[in-house]
């Protein structure tokens, strides 16, 4: 069988010496430079997400749940999208759209919480590690004392990849946010751990209230429901004037254990439409080219269906990397439905450290090694 | 006898020193809003003049199985079969999805009402750990009876016996449903509850592989629900009768065998006993003082009361350290605002929108895990939206302020997301609740109202001369109202 080997890791750039915070130095002239990061929460279904129509593995795989290769939005031969993503596909065409796969890490871990907690903290499978990723990459290369924030978390509980940060803040809305703001009052020392953590995040919310503005208003038309208030709270954050090097959105749902099909293009749609709406959104501020756009989710699913018509817990995923300066196209390797290893789970071929080292180093120009604890390769999905 | 003799050890081990002084007004207030949702003044100087073991004692001395509030009406009606569901028009399936929301809101108003009026609150809060332990969403089983029905479980085993509950749980239909064991068969085991109740129901991450999880599922097989009725229902046609290998052990398990497998491992007790006393002493359990409890729980074959009582006299519970070190949960704040300045609203509706915005829906946890609790409670939004709504409640009832909290409101917009809607709903129902500071401040002399109401010091200095309402809204603006 004719099968694709996208092994463009091989041209990963090494790095030369240490990079300071370049992007993050300079950010007059419009070149600061956002990250948004989107979390599929429960273990997003990689296989029909992107899907390898052409393979036959595939279909034998999974008789109820497979995509029909008629209804695939085709990428190539190979490869195409679930069709509720459909409103991903000028971004395609436009090549403004890199999609990662093989995405993972060894000896993964297949539960939830574990597993989130690694790709949040970015340590090995047997590490445990208490802050998050972005939290040390900021701790050693912190953004401009003039941005509003290094992260905002929109519409979460948890602060995720900015778990013990100084300068991470939640909000659902700026509106609301900045509303509330003049109850945070500025108070001194903790007396344990708990009450510690109650008055950092209160200074966290002075600091971040005087330099947030939620006014700008959109011509773009953003989607109906959880997740399209998420992206508009996102564009809004984009368009203020004191920077924010990272914003976090949150799609939930991806658990689909039983009657997976129904659900899974539900939540394709929302995504699609959502990012879809952002894109344009940051297009009318001119932001398009200073933002790239990255999913991630704790694991894939496995290749083969289970009697419920639906998917257990898998591994290596693929993820989806878009903005005005992304390369478009496949990134990564193809999965390889004819090697599944005993557990019935795909081989990773990117570490997902790799995934952001490319993010710290080829987006904000910062060494990656320190916060990630070891040199990964990165990626050519940018043309910064 | 071993298990006799073991209750006895563990009664024993806590005739430690200070067991006979009586543990004061502080003491008091520390163990009732540890083990209950708030407390008013005239319960702490009840509690305040007994010793460690006599109040201890007294609170474990009757813990009710059943809620003492009647349950809403629709918990008789059998539920609807999802194959009945699969059937509706879209019309109808909208207007039932709408019903299920409804009731799923009356239930919650049902449950927090018997937080604040049982004579048992640490009943209430037991049911509520087992909820979040055995953590089961109403989203997805979309079905209040049957969430109704395992809140009866629960209460019923929450100071009664671990094992019983999880050989229960395991066959309880929400569970059945939420975990995807239902429709699990030899041809092809749903993996969902062979991996969690090993996760989180017993020995904890680390203490298993793949492996096991595979068998087990092999073991819960035919475990499903009658598809009229949605009860527990056994199909042997579809349970995998052959012979497993779950954490070294063989034979022709069912899923009755497993758990008890699971029960068997020293892990078990070790992990409920570290998040217990996450729950009800500190955020940081001392290892050897969990490893103690759990040795002396499991030979105690997991009666829930004793591992209380001995966990709740200990030295560690009472220690300086404990005091005033865990955050409170939404739950607590709502509930345990209310008890505290004993505010009786005719609904409760507005509190539960309330914990449910601030992050605590009963009945909907976020996920299998439960809600992580702890420092997680608090992040920016979720803050200041604590500080908002006490600043709503005790905000008094001067003209001015009504006029302010009438502007805040949003009128309805066409096509609002649900949480916009509700968070009206809950801005509204809340200008209803009322405290009413000339009764309240009766029964307490000045002194006793920030000892009442701060589990430690205020952290911002109170401004010289505030008294009245003025010094209740200090105070529980104050972060240390955040703690208990």
């Amino acid at each position: 069988m004719k099968r694709r080997d996208f092994l463009r890791l091989a041209a990963a750039v090494p790095l030369a010496g240490s990079l300071g915070g370049v992007a993050f130095a300079a950010p007059a002239g419009g070149s600061r430079r956002l990250l948004i990061l989107v979390e599929l929460k429960g273990g997003n279904d990689g296989l029909n997400t992107v899907i390898p129509y052409a393979d036959p593995q595939y279909a034998r795989l999974r008789p109820r749940i497979a995509i029909d290769r008629d209804r695939v939005l085709k990428l190539d031969d190979q490869l195409g999208l679930h069709p509720s993503l459909e409103k991903l596909m000028p971004l395609w065409s436009a090549r403004e759209l890199a999609i990662v796969q093989g995405v993972g890490y060894p000896d993964p871990n297949l539960s939830h919480f574990r597993s989130i907690e690694i790709w949040d903290t970015a340590s090995k499978s047997e590490e445990y590690l208490e802050d998050g990723w972005l939290a040390r990459a900021f701790a050693a290369s912190p953004s401009p004392a003039a941005y509003a924030a290094d992260g905002v978390v929109v519409g979460a509980a948890d602060m995720g990849p900015l778990q013990g940060g100084t300068r991470a803040i939640a909000l659902t809305s700026p509106e609301q946010f900045l509303r509330n703001a003049r109850l945070a009052r500025d108070a001194g020392v903790a007396r344990n751990p708990a009450l510690a953590h109650i008055l950092r995040v209160e200074r966290e919310i002075i600091a971040s209230a005087e330099k947030l503005n939620a006014g700008h208003v959109f011509q773009t038309d953003f989607p109906q429901g959880a997740f399209g208030n998420a992206v508009k709270t996102a564009a809004q954050l984009a368009a203020n004037p004191a920077g924010i090097a990272v914003i976090r959105v949150t799609l939930g749902g991806f658990d689909t254990h039983a009657n997976q099909q129904g659900v899974h293009a539900n939540l394709l749609r929302q995504l699609g439409e959502g990012l879809a709406a952002l894109r344009e959104a940051l297009i009318e501020i001119d932001r398009w080219k200073t933002t790239t756009i990255a999913t991630y989710s704790e694991f894939g699913r496995r290749p083969k269906e289970n009697q419920s018509g639906g998917t257990d817990h898998g591994t290596a995923n693929v993820h989806l990397v878009m903005g005005g300066a992304v390369k478009g196209g496949l990134h990564g390797a193809a999965p390889n439905l004819e090697r599944i290893d005993g557990n019935g789970n795909l081989a990773h071929a990117v570490d997902f450290r790799g995934y952001y080292a490319t993010l710290l180093e080829r987006w904000w120009g910062i060494d990656s090694r320190g916060p990630l604890k070891g040199r990964f390769a990165t990626l050519d999905v940018l043309n910064a | 006898m071993r298990a006799v003799l073991a209750l006895l050890l563990l009664f024993l081990s806590l005739a430690g020193n200070a067991q006979g002084q009586a543990i004061g007004y502080d003491g008091a207030r520390h163990l009732l809003n540890r083990t209950g949702f708030g407390a008013t003044e005239a319960e702490v100087r009840d509690y305040a003049k007994l010793s460690r073991l006599q109040a201890v004692d007294r609170l474990l001395a009757d813990t009710p199985r059943v809620a003492a509030g009647k349950p809403p009406a629709f918990v008789d009606e059998p539920p609807m079969p999802f194959y009945k569901y699969r059937q509706l028009d879209d019309e109808a399936k909208k207007a039932e999805l709408r019903r299920v929301v409804e009731r799923g809101l009356i239930l919650r108003e049902w449950w927090f009402r018997e937080m604040l009026t049982s004579a048992s609150p640490l009943t209430e809060r037991m049911t509520l750990f087992w909820h979040n332990h055995f953590a089961t969403s109403q989203q997805k089983v979309r079905s209040p009876q049957l969430m109704y029905r395992q809140n009866v479980l629960l209460r019923r085993e929450a100071l009664g016996n671990f094992g019983t509950l999880l050989h229960a749980v395991a066959r309880d239909p929400a569970m059945l449903i939420y975990l995807d064991n239902a429709g699990s068969r030899r041809q092809a085991p749903n993996e969902n509850f062979a991996r969690e109740v090993m996760e989180l129901f017993t020995v904890g991450e680390g203490h298993y592989g793949e492996k096991d999880i595979k068998e087990a599922a092999r073991a819960f097989t035919g475990w499903s629900l009658d598809r009229d009725s949605l009860e527990f229902t056994n199909r042997a046609l579809w349970h995998d009768g052959g012979v497993k290998t779950v954490l070294g052990k063989q034979g022709r398990f069912d899923g009755d065998d497993v758990l008890d497998i699971l029960l068997a491992r020293p892990e078990t007790g070790t992990f409920i006993v570290g998040k217990l006393w996450k729950e009800f002493v500190s955020p940081t359990p001392d290892p050897r003082e969990v490893e103690r409890l759990a040795a002396a729980w499991r030979e105690a074959r997991y009666e829930v009361k004793p591992l209380m009582r001995a966990m709740l006299v200990s030295d560690a519970f009472w220690s300086a350290e404990a005091r005033g070190a865990i955050v409170k949960s939404p739950v607590d704040l709502v509930v345990g605002t209310m008890k505290t300045f004993e505010i009786r609203p005719a609904t409760l509706r507005p509190a539960v929108l309330a914990a449910a915005l601030l992050g605590q829906n009963p009945m909907s946890p976020p996920n299998v895990k439960g809600w992580p609790g702890g420092e997680a409670w608090i992040n920016s939004a979720t803050l200041l939206g604590r500080k908002q709504l006490l600043e709503r409640l005790f905000r008094g009832s001067d003209a001015m302020a009504m006029t302010m909290v009438a502007a805040e409101v949003p009128a309805p917009m066409e096509g609002q997301n649900p949480e916009a809607r509700f968070r009206r709903l809950m801005e509204r129902g809340m200008r209803t609740y009322a405290f009413d500071w000339e009764r309240w401040s009766k029964t307490l002399p000045p002194a006793n109202v920030e000892r009442l109401v701060l589990a430690m010091p205020a952290v911002n200095p109170m401004p010289e001369g505030t008294e009245g309402v003025e010094l209740v809204r200090h105070l529980t603006a104050d972060p240390a109202y955040q703690l208990k």
